[in-house]
């Protein structure tokens, strides 16, 4: 085992650190730490915030090509009447896992990727409450990622794929109707992801509540942070109501329960209401981080303040209240009775409102301010404008009648692509371009950012605004062809160019990325600088990239943008003046003495068990009960693991106890007695933000 | 209550004063609520769903039995609320006996669960035979599980405490399970009063 004293690991200049004896210091070997920052086996085994979130970022790129992949194929099939290029069967199965593959593993990790590496940042912590968990929910994460996305390939292309839309309406989910495997690999794939959101959401709030930093009151949080609590929230208690409904479902396929049975009585509105109830939520699981990313990147280029920066956080907290009692309005026409559609159809304009504020505040930030149009820039104002588009048209879906004829067309698929691809996506795509100097320690290129940005623009635009007009002149979706006296030949291949354009877009996007990192490192990896974008949160008030540690010493905040209101003073004509320069005031990173928890093992053992048993119960419960010994075995090798890491010299950890949450009996030292180390102190005693050590 | 949470903050550095593991659990338990909430409504929505012939829920349940079992889990809360005392005050002896009387009190209502479900089966009532059954196993048996993780839970302290892992400097991780464990009880008490007690 590499021995790398984590003490005198210099965050930035990578000391390439010879491989140590191998140390054997207790007799199961598995139960002590791995160690070192370094190599392929340090970002398996880490519990870092940063890298969980980058591990995020790059799996979500990596389905998000998946799921662009599927979305091209659907646009294919369409392109013209009659279209022959995949099957019907293909296709049910391409445009559910297109969905699935978009809402649960592109947008919700991409948003937890950014909530990874900025909540601890932006808070002022030095890393999550729960470091394990926090790296358990992300190869949680990708086991169900990998085994929703193996269904593809499993037993032939598309034979076992999920074929019953992201929504999977009962009765058609059960066995009669899809007796392929494809249904078992959405309840169970989903169970896993949900695992995975529900840990990080739990990890996430204590984070956001329990780390703030000397001075850090609720309303001196930046909105981002605001928003990505909010969305925890809502994850938190949204995810076991589909946990609940994919359970049923699970126990209907594969032991022969009666829930969606309607031949037993069932009623299949059941699954509606339980998947709606968690669905609109989602909705603004979805697209409140980027509204939070917007409301980080409007104010650096806009040289100004946030406008109205409460209401743009009560507006937020509105949407989350108001986002549980408006779910009936994906349900209008399947019979609930006048006075429900009538109440839904009420509270869904009411919830117009309070996102009508954040548009209205964004447009008033922008007002009379120094605008720079910088890539982020452009795709904050791209997010303002599209978004409301799309939350027009929303409103519209809000008026029954109107709805009613809409229902099942492309005009809804238009709504909900300009709100998650024009609304969120565009807004996680700023983030990337924001962050990245951050993370990376260098601006990805403004040119090509600029140009991929044009292109993506005008690529979504075609694809999707004709979709309003197919809608409306009545074309269905998930339908797989059309005949070519319906007149929809035209737009769709129209939207079949356009989609084709929003993927150069992206190829520029990866190729900014391959072509910046390039130019960067022959250009012998000049610093960036902490702040290269003159910007408010405390996360720029650290160097790029971001030590290990976070934060040289605990920041104390007096007020809302605490590093811009250090960086920028009044003179005497009250006019705003730069007293200092970001080098200045921010932290360079050089304290190597902050107590860093340590790596572990077990995180990416218990995602392996997790994923056995997925497997299993799909198809072998032998390989399901497998799994589960492995599970439990995880579990308990987590609980028993060494609280302090003995070759760690001077390293207190502060994650020993995190997994009582989610039933681990203890989660400190244990038999093992390692009793000289924090175990013997009070439980969590070491729970020191960014406290020198 | 509020000097333990002084203490606290003092102790972990919170910025509620309320140590993050037991935040966490309290987010988890509000979690839970919305799942065993999702299980109920199910179980209220399908439970009259059987034909007139089919065996329903007067048929099968035996509600001074079930009303024991119920007390026993109930007493489980008085004495969980001895062990977590028993730690705070120092006395090791007394929270192991504690632990294991809650544990031994959890296993006797579980048992009683596993009585019921054979009697049931043995009337005519299995998992698949209707929506009622469907529904009556899936939520009970939800919850079944749940006092089984909580057993292991208690089990596992008891071992820690045996092999002296378990001082008073420890006694928010016996509260925390105890958190656990009284959320498991009231749930039963909704789970009791909706499916056995109200009228069919």
């Amino acid at each position: 085992m590499t021995v790398t004293d984590r003490t005198i690991t210099a965050p930035e200049e990578t000391l390439a650190l010879p491989a140590g004896p191998a140390v054997a210091h207790r007799p199961l070997g598995v139960f002590t730490r791995p160690q070192g920052s370094e190599g392929w086996r340090s970002w398996l085994f880490t519990v870092d915030h940063k890298r969980i979130g980058i591990m995020y970022g790059a799996a979500a790129m990596f389905f998000f090509l998946v799921g662009g992949a599927e979305a091209l194929f659907i646009r294919l099939q369409l392109a013209t009447p009659n279209g022959s290029v995949i099957g019907a069967g293909t296709y049910n199965g391409v445009f559910t896992m297109h969905g699935v593959t978009m809402v649960f593993l592109v947008i919700m990790p991409m948003a937890a990727a950014f909530a990874n590496y900025l909540l601890p940042l932006q808070v002022g912590a030095r890393d999550v409450a729960f470091p394990r968990l926090n790296a358990f929910s992300f190869w949680c994460f990708l086991a169900g990622g990998l085994l929703l996305v193996s269904s593809i390939f499993i037993g032939g292309w598309f034979q076992n794929a999920p074929d019953g839309g992201w929504f999977n309406y009962a009765p058609n989910s059960g066995l009669p109707f899809s007796p392929s495997k494809g249904i078992d690999f959405y309840a169970v794939g989903l169970q896993i992801t949900g695992i995975a959101s529900l840990v990080s959401s739990i990890n996430l709030i204590v984070t956001v509540l329990n780390m703030r930093t000397k001075g850090m009151s609720f309303f001196r949080m930046p909105v981002l942070t605001w928003m990505l609590l909010i969305t925890q929230f809502l994850l938190l208690f949204a995810i076991p109501v589909i946990t609940v409904a994919l359970f049923l479902l699970m126990f209907d396929r594969l032991w022969d329960a009666n829930f969606f049975n309607v031949a037993a009585g069932a009623d299949p509105l059941l699954w509606q209401h339980l998947f709606w109830i968690f669905g609109h939520p989602e909705v603004y699981i979805l697209i409140l981080p980027a509204f939070g990313i917007v409301s980080e990147i409007i104010p650096t280029f806009s040289r100004k303040p946030l406008f109205g920066y409460h209401f743009m956080v009560a507006s937020g907290i509105a949407i989350g209240f108001m986002g549980w009692g408006v779910w009936a309005h994906h349900m209008f026409t399947s019979g609930i009775g006048p006075l429900a559609v009538a109440a839904f159809s009420v509270s869904t304009m009411f919830i117009a409102v309070p996102t009508g504020v954040k548009i209205l505040n964004w447009l008033a930030t922008m007002y009379r301010g120094r605008l720079r149009f910088t890539t982020p820039m452009l795709y904050a104002v791209g997010v303002v404008s599209m978004f409301t588009i799309g939350g027009l048209s929303g409103v519209t879906h809000a008026i029954a009648p109107s709805d009613t004829q809409q229902t099942d067309t492309y005009y809804i698929v238009a709504h909900f692509h300009y709100v998650i691809f024009g609304g969120a996506l565009l807004g996680l795509f700023g983030g990337f371009y924001f962050w990245w100097p951050k993370a990376f320690g260098y601006k990805l290129s403004e040119a090509w950012g600029k140009a991929s940005f044009w292109v993506m623009l005008v690529g979504f635009n075609f694809t999707f605004g004709p979709m309003h007009i197919l809608g409306l002149q009545g074309m269905s979706r998930r339908i797989s062809t059309y005949r070519a006296d319906e007149g929809f030949a035209l737009w769709n291949m129209v939207a079949t160019i356009g989609s084709f354009v929003i993927a150069v877009g992206v190829a520029m996007f990866l190729w900014n990325v391959y072509a910046s990192t390039r130019k960067w490192q022959r250009a012998g990896r000049p610093d960036v600088g902490p702040d290269p974008w003159d910007a408010r949160g405390l996360e720029w008030m650290t160097a790029s990239p971001v030590p290990e540690h976070n934060f040289d010493s605990e920041i104390e905040v007096e007020r809302l943008d605490e590093f811009w209101h250090r960086k920028y003073g009044v003179d005497e004509n009250h006019r705003v003046v730069k007293t200092a320069t970001a080098e200045e005031v921010a932290h360079d990173g050089s304290n190597t003495k902050v107590h860093l928890p340590s790596p572990s093992y077990w995180p990416i053992v218990l995602g392996g068990g997790i994923l056995l048993v997925g497997y299993g119960l799909i198809y072998n419960l032998w390989l399901a009960a497998a799994g589960l010994v492995l599970l439990v075995g995880a579990i308990y090798g987590w609980i028993l693991e060494p609280a302090d890491d003995p070759d760690a010299a001077g390293h207190h950890d502060d994650h020993h106890d995190d997994g009582d949450g989610h039933g681990d009996p203890s989660g400190n030292g244990g038999p093992d007695g390692n009793g000289e180390s924090a175990s013997a102190a009070a439980p969590a005693d070491t729970e020191e933000a960014a406290t020198v050590g | 209550m509020a000097d333990e949470a002084t203490t606290h903050a003092e102790e972990h550095h919170t910025s509620t004063g309320i140590s993050n593991e037991k935040l966490a659990m309290w987010v988890f338990l509000g979690s839970e609520c919305l799942l065993f909430g999702g299980l109920i409504s199910t179980y209220m929505f399908n439970k009259g769903r059987i034909g007139p012939n089919d065996i329903g829920p007067d048929d099968v349940f035996d509600i001074p039995f079930t009303s024991v079992s119920s007390f026993v889990l109930l007493m489980s809360s008085l004495t969980m609320v001895f062990a977590v005392s028993a730690i705070a005050r120092g006395d090791l002896r007394g929270n192991r006996i504690w632990l294991a009387t809650t544990a031994a009190l959890g296993a006797t209502f579980v048992a009683g669960q596993v009585y019921e479900f054979t009697a049931f089966y043995s009337e005519g009532l299995g998992f698949t035979t209707n929506l009622f059954g469907s529904a009556f196993y899936a939520l009970t048996g939800f919850h079944g599980a749940h006092v089984t993780i909580g057993i292991i839970m208690l089990m596992s302290l008891y071992v820690m405490s045996m092999r002296g892992n378990l001082g008073p400097e420890r006694a928010e991780t016996v509260e925390i399970i105890g958190l656990y464990w009284h959320f498991v009880d009231i749930v039963w008490i909704v789970i009791f009063t909706i499916v056995y007690l109200f009228p069919q």
